[in-house]
């Protein structure tokens, strides 16, 4: 199957060709784009972003596996990323970790069946002084305590 | 105390344009745009600024390593790929102060010649994301950023380019390679990007918190700044101050500063029934401090070093008595062996191989000559790379077993984590539940 982007899309590329000096350097947030578009970055993803910028397949591949933020399988709908370093862990996050995982019914890297929510271990935030923190798709929230964890998953529909 | 970096930090809607001028901001592009390039960077060099990103290089310095008229463009590339444990000081400078270092990065792209400037800003930041390109918007609607600045003949161009998720693009040959659109992995050095960077032209990274004191430096003068702070370490430094402690936050102090009253007067002290263990005072890759160095040293450059560990980012991690430090360690090797970007065998195997090893400590599986091993693999990480990643966990390994290693005996003589289970069902602070979800009160206690 051939990807497109849509029109907006394009329209956005275009914008965003403008600030570099060649098309391969576009390839960040090109790729951005594609993940908002199509979900993933499936292999038909990532070869069409190679189409528009005029690069290969192997380069976009091999940049998209380089950065975490590129999801190269499914996620939910809501991705709950949870802060696993230091300053987090001495606050108590591990014990929000544990209760993530035990709520969702998750380990890290799954998604629950109904496609709701994917639970990820993640590197530090830069919330060292809120937390412990996870951050769900754009979002970061703070001060985690189990009672605030049931009260922002409840509050997500 | 004046504040140069976050004077602004408690006003209603600090990251907005009509705030920033109100208090004086964009005022000193004026006097810039008067001054010749090499002038300022005279300046920026009397001023004894120094990177605030941790390397802690002369600004000025590397600013003057950049040709004068070389036949293509030159660049300007922000660092704000914030993301060494510990340190959350850039996102509150982006967030806000955004406009402080817009005016700062004019200033830096008129001394070096530069007429494109990115801004690399780490992936995860949304809010700090939003502020930074809202504000750009703002500056080139009102003629500070773009085509003849302000009507002057200097024109510079400045755009957001987001990370997506690697620790290493904070390195700066990583940075140039992510902005050219490539794995983000570090270059060998020389050349220097002043000499070869960003597509191949001369380019100056600095951080973040670097520029956003260059208005006041200009504004007041190179004096002023160095009346500041130590005759070495001059000027101010944002610390981000985390673990459990009464107020974590942001602080800005003068350089040379000590430790133990920093903690007390500006982090309010250990939370009630915390006793002070340890603390990393500049990133996680800096080498720990025992709770009685905590009491000898000051907040610069030359003491921190003297004391064997480094000012790095100021990202300051306080770790109270029942919080294990093995398992402190093993956390930070989880990410360092995580965050190796995979170019160089010593650090690619070395800080898995770390990782494994703590992670049998710390389970209680791991035996005597598991220690002299960690510090033999160190040993061969440090100062065999492209880059310092590998230094970076190298750094902690050896400090935490010179300093604590009657902890890593004790896992090892009894067969577990003596700190495991009473911290993980009691140690652990608790917050009130009745806090809203963040975003409002964040850094209130600036």
């Amino acid at each position: 199957m051939i990807l497109k982007f849509s029109k907006n899309s394009k329209t956005k590329i275009d914008e965003i060709l403008e600030r570099y000096p060649n098309k391969q350097a576009a390839t960040l947030p090109v790729l951005f784009i594609a993940q908002r578009e199509f979900g993933h970055l499936s292999r038909e993803a990532m070869e069409a972003v190679a189409k528009i910028l005029e690069t290969s397949y192997a380069h976009v591949y091999g940049v998209a596996t380089f950065y975490t933020l590129y999801n190269k399988k499914p996620v939910g709908k809501y991705h709950v990323q949870i802060c696993g370093n230091l300053s987090c862990s001495i606050m108590g996050g591990e014990n929000i970790q544990e209760y993530l995982k035990k709520k969702l019914k998750l380990n890290f890297g799954e998604t629950t069946q109904d496609g709701k929510f994917t639970l990820s271990s993640v590197e530090c935030l830069a919330s060292c002084g809120t937390g412990p923190a996870m951050q769900i798709n754009e979002a970061y929230y703070e001060k985690l305590t189990p009672e605030k964890v049931d009260e922002i998953l409840n509050s997500l529909k | 105390m004046e504040t140069i970096l976050t004077p602004n930090f408690n006003l209603p809607d600090s990251h907005t344009l009509p705030v920033y001028e109100k208090t004086g901001g964009y005022k000193t592009l004026h006097k810039l745009l008067k001054m010749r390039p090499d002038e300022v960077i005279e300046e920026v060099k009397k001023s004894g600024l120094r990177g605030r990103g941790g390397a802690g290089f002369g600004t000025g310095l590397k600013w003057s390593f950049v040709p004068k008229d070389p036949p293509g463009p030159r660049y300007l590339c922000v660092n704000a790929d914030e993301g060494e444990p510990g340190t959350f000081k850039d996102r509150a400078l982006l967030e806000k102060d955004p406009h402080r270092l817009i005016e700062g990065s004019v200033m830096c792209a008129y001394a070096i010649g530069a007429a494109v400037g990115y801004i690399y800003i780490r992936g995860e930041f949304d809010l700090p994301y939003r502020r930074i390109e809202a504000a750009l918007q703002e500056a080139y609607q009102k003629g500070y950023l773009g085509k003849n600045i302000l009507g002057s003949p200097f024109s510079f161009d400045l755009y957001t380019h987001q990370g997506a998720g690697a620790y290493i693009c904070g390195e700066e040959t990583a940075l140039l390679n992510s902005i050219e659109g490539k794995r983000g992995e570090p270059r060998i050095k020389p050349p220097f990007p002043a000499i070869s960077g960003l597509f191949g032209a001369p380019t100056v990274i600095n951080n973040v918190e670097t520029l956003s004191a260059l208005p006041y430096i200009i504004e007041k003068g190179a004096e002023a700044y160095a009346s500041i702070g130590t005759p070495k370490s001059t000027g101010t430094k944002l610390f981000s101050v985390s673990g459990p402690v009464k107020k974590p936050g942001v602080y800005e102090v003068p350089l040379g500063y000590p430790l133990r009253k920093f903690l007390d007067e500006y982090a309010g002290g250990l939370m009630e029934g915390k006793i002070l263990k340890a603390v990393i005072p500049g990133g996680s890759s800096v080498p720990v401090l025992t709770a009685q160095e905590v009491e000898e040293v000051n907040l610069d450059y030359e003491s921190l070093q003297e004391h064997g560990s480094m000012l790095g980012s100021g990202g300051m991690i306080v770790i109270p008595d029942d919080f294990c430090m093995v398992h402190a360690l093993e956390i930070l090797a989880h990410f360092y062996s995580h965050e190796s970007c995979g170019q160089c065998s010593p650090c690619r195997e070395g800080t898995a191989w770390i990782y494994k090893i703590l992670k049998r400590l710390e389970k209680g599986q791991g035996t005597p000559e598991d220690l002299d091993l960690l510090i033999d693999i160190s040993n061969g990480m440090a100062g065999q790379t492209i880059c310092v990643l590998s230094d970076a966990l190298a750094m902690p390994v050896k400090s935490f077993l010179a300093k604590f290693k009657n902890e890593f005996e004790e896992h090892i003589s009894l067969g577990y984590c003596p700190h495991r289970a009473s911290f993980r069902t009691s140690g652990a602070p608790t917050y009130l539940s009745s806090d809203q979800l963040l975003w409002s009160p964040r850094f209130q206690s600036l």
